[in-house]
């Protein structure tokens, strides 16, 4: 396992640079697409609504490889020739943006209907009332819950394999592949994963104690 | 158009439901596997033995914390080094179900945790055993709360079985893949009939979670 950091340190490091990378671009969009949607859900306009609910029903029902590799096979015979690394991230952010649209959308419906209404009376407009009432204590709800789709992101990242994305998965198969010790490879590779996650997790479980 | 027609050809629908086939069949075995291993460990991560539920915990957390991919890869790849080589349909299994039951876990502790501690005093006050008492009192309720985010857990993992393609598994999305290999007019009809094909199986799902939530409450 040491040999391994030791021979492949700079693939590694690359990979977990990349894998990083895409994690957090695809968590800012996804953040803005999913908080719009789940806004779109809760406004009294019909037509929204619908977008919103079938938007979110369907990303959230059809695996993430299928957005990705669509976006990597399909996009480049109509649209425009985008590299692995550009269509795992949007595939990321469409898959991601979907389930922060429902967590989100369910952190506004905690807030008490009574601030909105409190809020409408005392002459905000709706728009108005959500961004400066409703959504600052949405947002208070939904940290711990954000959180944990953020550390689904970064796992479900290493989709960025199948599209030659260069992440920290990709590497790992080129390291195993060209050192054949594929046990330690993946060990070493795990072990940076969860150099993310773990502590992203346990700071959660945390928040998660703290705001209950 | 003429496209669309000749890559839903009778052979191509079969061919990908032969996939679909797979795809639910390593799902369901995964599912009942995980849900097994699942509330088992979860069990012995609530009641806090003394080492084991320590190690149990550590055990939850490293894996659950990994990307599936990389536990397929391990059990596929890995394995094979310590004398081990599972088939591409067992090593599926075994990832999904390693991985998946950690998540089961965690839903079965909090599950567990969400339920009032009176039930299970007033239950041990009556004189049942603590194994009577989380079996015949505490586990039904808990099991009421789970069972959405349980649902949810099983249609990720419908999903993730697309992930298996690349270790061969001949699922859905593999055999999509080889369809729309032999001609590339088929790629987009492809991609639009696997949509439509997993999203009617997860979404069917979800609609039964929900209509069973609703009867529970």
């Amino acid at each position: 396992m040491i040999a391994i950091f030791h021979n492949y340190g700079g693939l590694l490091l690359q990979g977990f640079g990349q894998t990083l990378l895409c994690s957090v671009i695809a968590l800012f969009f996804s953040l803005i697409v999913g908080s719009m949607f789940a806004i779109f859900e809760t406004t009294p306009i019909k037509f929204l609504r619908v977008i919103a609910r079938i938007y979110i029903e369907v990303f959230r029902n059809i695996p993430l490889l299928v957005i990705t590799m669509f976006f990597f096979v399909v996009i480049p015979m109509f649209v425009a020739k985008i590299n692995g690394f550009t269509a795992g991230t949007i595939g990321l952010t469409i898959y991601t943006s979907a389930f922060i649209a429902e967590t989100v959308r369910s952190g506004i419906n905690s807030v008490d209907p009574g601030q909105m209404e409190g809020a409408r009376a005392n002459g905000l407009s709706w728009w108005q009332a959500m961004r400066h009432i409703v959504l600052p204590q949405a947002f208070r709800y939904v940290i711990p819950p954000l959180g944990n789709q953020f550390i689904n992101l970064v796992k479900n990242s290493s989709v960025l394999a199948f599209v030659a994305g260069f992440d920290l998965m990709y590497q790992g198969n080129v390291i195993a592949s060209d050192s054949l010790n594929t046990m330690s490879t993946y060990i070493c590779i795990g072990i940076l994963y969860l150099i993310i996650t773990l502590p992203l997790s346990y700071w959660m479980r945390y928040l998660e104690k703290k705001l209950a | 158009m003429k496209d669309f027609i000749n890559a839903y050809s009778w052979i191509n629908i079969h061919y990908l439901l032969q996939g679909l086939w797979i795809t639910v069949a390593v799902s369901v075995v995964s599912i009942v596997g995980s849900y097994v291993l699942g509330s088992i460990l979860g069990i012995i991560r609530y009641v806090n033995i003394k080492v084991v539920s320590p190690i149990v915990g550590l055990f939850i957390d490293i894996i659950r914390n990994l990307p599936l991919l990389l536990i397929i890869f391990f059990t596929y790849f890995g394995l094979p080094n310590l004398g081990f080589r599972p088939s591409s349909v067992w090593a599926t299994i075994l990832a999904m179900t390693v991985f998946e039951s950690t998540m089961i876990a965690e839903i079965v502790r909090s599950g567990i945790a969400a339920v009032d501690p009176g039930q299970m005093e007033g239950a041990r006050a009556n004189g049942l055993s603590y194994g009577q008492a989380m079996y015949h009192v505490v586990l039904p309720q808990a099991m009421k709360k789970m069972i959405p985010a349980l649902v949810s857990q099983f249609i990720s993992l419908i999903k993730d079985t697309s992930l298996a393609t690349i270790i061969v598994l001949p699922d859905l999305m593999h055999n999509a893949q080889i369809v729309y290999g032999q001609n590339s007019t088929y790629i987009l009809p492809m991609f639009l009939m696997i949509a439509i094909m997993y999203f009617i199986v997860c979404y069917a799902l979800s609609l039964l979670s929900r209509s069973l939530d609703r009867r529970m409450s």
